[in-house]
């Protein structure tokens, strides 16, 4: 039966990707790849991963559809290939690379096999003494924030690059010259919409904040916290219009929040330092090596939490702030689609 | 027998290349960032079936379970997940920018704008 | 102190962007590069006292938590890394104020930092999926640096350095996963003990091919080289002397990694035609890349041919299997840094008054920027290999190399590639000093912009004079590098 549906999802999936690379109509091509996200975190349920079908889910069908989608608005909404265009070359490279890559996975362990290397040397330690270390069940939720946290602290600094990069390529004020903000795109005209985003969004924002406190006895944790507390207010964003949702929370703040939650990760490592301890060595911190560990990890992932909430959305709202420009002279019409 | 263990390596990989495929042949900037992510994904998918054990369960400690699937592949494709949006949001923001600058997202249009004098 | 060499650059990038725009950012970002450059000298003296430095991320033991561990290979690196950010960055502020907005400035130095920090992190750490999220850091970081040019094609030199860059960062790390199914750890010193029991198989096969691809895209070898030209040349100034000083370094660094210490020797030159791969096309980029720097109106283009071309002498020092060949290759990393890192300071200096670097506007201009010119001519000499320059060090060790081995058309090629620079470097200094300049005003660049632009130099200079230190250490890591192969206990 699991057999079955692993399967049937993989070839869903394969549908979606061939579709992806088919649709000439470049907003259904990013609807299927929102859809190819959320077919690929039902995938990873069914491989016992939770945790990253919870990531995938949020970060793929909802931020990079999200952005895509901006992308799309502000630039082409058909693909136009070029018919001349010699097809040999890329099916030569792809053929050879996944030619290579199938060579590659024969003398791997079968599928699911127990005596895999990989279910036998670091992760029955994982599995077996994380509760005596840390205390915690989630144990991807130890690995994560203690046993690699070094790895998860660079994992915020990406973030934090990319939002670096965002905003120092789009800029958040600034516009080429000749071009003007646009007027608000709000739906709430749309009553059911208004209503219901009403009822919605405080809900997310409670789940944001479950998951992100329970992320250690579940899956969880302040990745998908983060961004689903972003995505709460991007609802609010696209219902009730850009402004409103700007002023949630005070622009100056925002712009901070990125790199506060990057010194918090960082700064509990100096402190474990300061303590007497390695960095990011949270024994330091208490005496009761489990509470004191489990100290470290709650405040990391606030860290992680704030970090990635301020980035998924101020990324949102610079790309949806450069898509409102319109050119200086034109009519109350707004840009296109 | 051993082609049928491993289909899920199999399956996995024919994806990443329609991703890759997509991203090397297609011109449209959007839809090589799309590609880039199917590719991605699809490589996930594979570290994430390294991982499962058969009769495993999800690995949070719980009474009454004692084999569980492998926690370390979950912790390591959760960074690139978002090591993926990252790229994905920088490379959107170019992709903006570009069309601001030239006016098009497809690549040839872009070089042939290079070219001229 | 280990751990602080990355984690000050890191949370130095925080800070930056919360830094007001003006001159605060670049001021934090210099004093953050000076205090790495204190803390990678007494990393490297220890080392050299040591042998191995070893710290547990966490507390916890490798292969439970993350290890970073120093030896002389990657000390070296970190100097290389700490020196050049050093000096760049004091030259960043005045040469990054005229080309890019100042209301951008702290995400512009937080971006620098954040570039200094993903280098640093991956040249001292011991666990390779550590390796590959800071790789991502210093790509982003490099994606919007380079993006932040002037000139629109930046942003398509951004955007196609970014989608090779990331499908390179993926082989890498299917690679890496690869071996993590066959060995299940992660820990490069742990993996190096575990893969001779299953190095006969097709998986590791498969996994040393991507990852070694996945590097090879990221240190521009020939045929994978393609980003590089147009990344260089449209990224601002700094920007690209400190691209071009370290990040294909480091890459190189992950090469010999992974070669010597985790799969070793017997396997990386025994079971897999990597002498055969790598050889030639090092020989081939070196040659064709020389060749067509010449024919570059662009200064900046031709001297970013020219790094592929030297980066083929690198591979080719691996390609080699000796120590000496390694040496050499070793060498030949901190050296090239120096040597480009000059080149790209004085094109810098020149871009800053004219704001481009076509050879048009070097008419003269041995006369107008004498100390610019000078400076330019100096790297050019190191580039070629002349005596008393840190370039002759390299090519003497790579030459030697080669001999050693009975090479001899290989002797050829490396002497023919110093021929091809000869030729480059002169065409502009012809037109520097031979060539008459309709304006004869003299424009020379501020102290400001000299000062490090001739630190460089002179380290050209001193280096190549007094080989101590960077041949020391260079022997020393070779030494370590072949001893250390799969099977032993490092």
């Amino acid at each position: 039966m699991d057999t079955v549906i692993d399967v049937l999802l993989l070839a869903f999936l394969a549908i979606c990707a061939v579709s992806i690379l088919r649709l000439r109509d470049l907003f259904a091509m990013a609807m299927m790849f929102g859809l190819f996200s959320l077919i690929s975190a039902g995938l990873f349920t069914t491989m016992h991963a939770p945790d990253v079908a919870f990531t995938e889910a949020a970060v793929g069908a909802g931020i990079s559809t999200i952005l895509i989608l901006a992308t799309l608005a502000q630039t082409a909404r058909r693909e136009q290939p070029v018919p001349t265009r010699s097809k040999w070359l890329p099916l030569a490279i792809v053929c050879v690379t996944g030619a290579a890559l199938i060579y590659g996975t024969v003398d791997l362990p079968a599928f699911g096999d127990p005596a895999a290397p990989a279910h036998n040397h670091v992760a029955p330690y994982y599995l077996q003494e994380s509760y005596n270390d840390i205390g915690i069940p989630n144990v991807v939720a130890s690995i994560l924030a203690s046993y690699r946290g070094y790895d998860t602290l660079g994992e915020v600094v990406v973030v934090f690059s990319a939002v670096i990069g965002v905003l120092a390529l789009l800029g958040l004020r600034a516009r080429p010259p000749g071009i003007v903000a646009g007027p608000v795109r709000r739906l709430d005209h749309r009553a059911v919409l208004k209503v219901i985003a009403k009822l919605v969004v405080p809900v997310i924002l409670l789940f944001a904040l479950y998951v992100q406190f329970h992320g250690e006895y579940s899956p969880g944790g302040g990745f998908q916290a983060g961004v689903i507390f972003a995505a709460a207010i991007i609802l609010y964003a696209l219902v009730f219009g850009l402004d409103e949702a700007r002023r949630v929370i005070k622009p100056q703040l925002l712009q901070r929040l990125p790199a506060i939650g990057v010194l918090i990760f960082g700064g509990v490592g100096l402190l474990t330092m300061l303590l007497g301890g390695n960095y990011l060595a949270y024994n330091a911190l208490g005496e009761n090596p489990q509470k004191a560990q489990q100290t470290g990890i709650i405040l990391v992932e606030i860290g992680v939490g704030v970090t990635v909430a301020s980035v998924m959305l101020l990324i949102y709202f610079t790309f949806a702030e450069r898509g409102r420009g319109r050119k200086a002279d034109e009519g109350d019409g707004g840009s296109s689609a | 027998m051993s082609f049928l263990a491993h289909y899920n390596y199999h399956l996995a990989i024919i994806l990443a290349m329609i991703g890759l495929y997509t991203m090397i042949s297609r011109t449209n900037l959007v839809k090589k960032v799309a590609g880039l992510n199917i590719f991605q994904v699809s490589v996930f998918i594979l570290f994430i079936s390294l991982g499962v054990l058969d009769g495993g369960t999800v690995p949070i400690l719980k009474e009454g379970y004692s084999a569980y699937s492998n926690p370390l592949p979950h912790v390591l494709i959760l960074t690139a997940i978002v090591v993926g949006v990252a790229t994905t949001a920088v490379a959107l923001a170019l992709v903006v920018r570009i069309h601001e600058a030239y006016g098009t997202v497809e690549e040839d249009q872009v070089q042939a704008k290079d070219e001229e004098p | 102190m280990l751990p602080l060499i990355v984690v000050a650059p890191m949370l130095g990038a925080a800070v930056a962007a919360l830094l007001p725009p003006g001159r605060l950012p670049w001021l934090w970002a210099t004093a953050v590069s000076w205090f790495m450059l204190w803390a990678a000298v007494g990393l490297a003296a220890q080392v050299m006292d040591l042998g191995v430095l070893s710290y547990w991320m966490g507390g916890w033991a490798p292969p439970i938590g993350i290890e970073y561990r120093l030896d002389p290979a990657n000390a070296l690196l970190a100097l290389l890394i700490a020196l050049l950010a050093a000096v760049v960055l004091p030259f960043a502020g005045p040469s990054l104020a005229a080309e890019v907005p100042e209301r951008k400035s702290p995400w512009l130095y937080a971006a620098m930092l954040l570039f200094l920090a993903g280098q640093m992190g991956i040249s001292v750490t011991g666990d390779a999926f550590n390796v590959f999220v800071f790789l991502e850091i210093s790509s982003l970081a490099t994606y919007t640096l380079i993006g932040l040019g002037r000139n629109r094609r930046a942003l398509t030199a951004s955007f196609s350095y970014l989608i090779m860059g990331t499908v390179g960062a993926t082989f890498f790390l299917i690679g890496v996963g690869l071996l993590y199914a066959l060995t299940g750890t992660l820990n490069m010193a742990d993996l190096a003990a575990r893969l001779p029991d299953v190095a006969a198989t097709r998986t590791v096969h498969t996994a040393y091919a991507f990852i070694v691809v996945g590097v090879c895209l990221k240190l521009a070898l020939f045929p994978l080289h393609l980003w590089l030209p147009n990344a260089y040349t449209y990224a601002p100034s700094a920007v690209t002397a400190l691209m071009a000083a370290t990040a294909t370094k480091v890459a190189i660094y992950v090469l010999i990694r992974f070669i010597y210490t985790v799969f070793g020797p017997s396997f990386a030159f025994g079971e897999m035609p990597t002498v055969q791969l790598l050889v030639p096309l090092a020989i081939v980029g070196l040659l064709s890349t020389s060749v067509v720097a010449i024919g570059q109106a662009n200064i900046k283009r031709m001297l970013a041919y020219s790094s592929v071309a030297q980066i083929g002498y690198m591979v080719l020092g691996i390609g080699m299997a000796t120590a000496t060949g390694l040496t050499a290759a070793l060498l030949h990393v901190f050296n090239h840094a120096l040597m480009k890192g000059a080149l790209f300071l004085a094109l810098g200096c020149i871009a800053y008054r004219f704001g481009t670097t076509q050879i048009d506007t070097f008419r003269g201009l041995g006369r107008r920027m004498p100390w610019t010119m000078a400076a330019f001519v100096a790297g050019g000499l190191s580039l070629i290999g002349v005596p008393l320059t840190v370039g002759f060090i390299s090519k003497w060790y790579l030459v030697s190399a080669a001999i050693e081995l009975g090479w001899w058309p290989i002797v050829a090629v490396i002497i023919v590639g110093s021929l091809l620079a000869v030729i480059y470097i002169w065409r502009v200094v012809e037109v520097a000093y031979l060539q008459p300049a309709e304006d004869t005003t003299r424009c020379e660049a501020p102290l400001a912009l000299l000062v490090p632009t001739w630190l460089l130099v002179g380290l050209n200079f001193w280096f190549g004079i007094d080989t101590r230190v960077t041949v020391g250490i260079a022997e020393r890591a070779a030494t370590l590098l072949f001893s250390t192969a799969a099977g032993g206990a490092p």
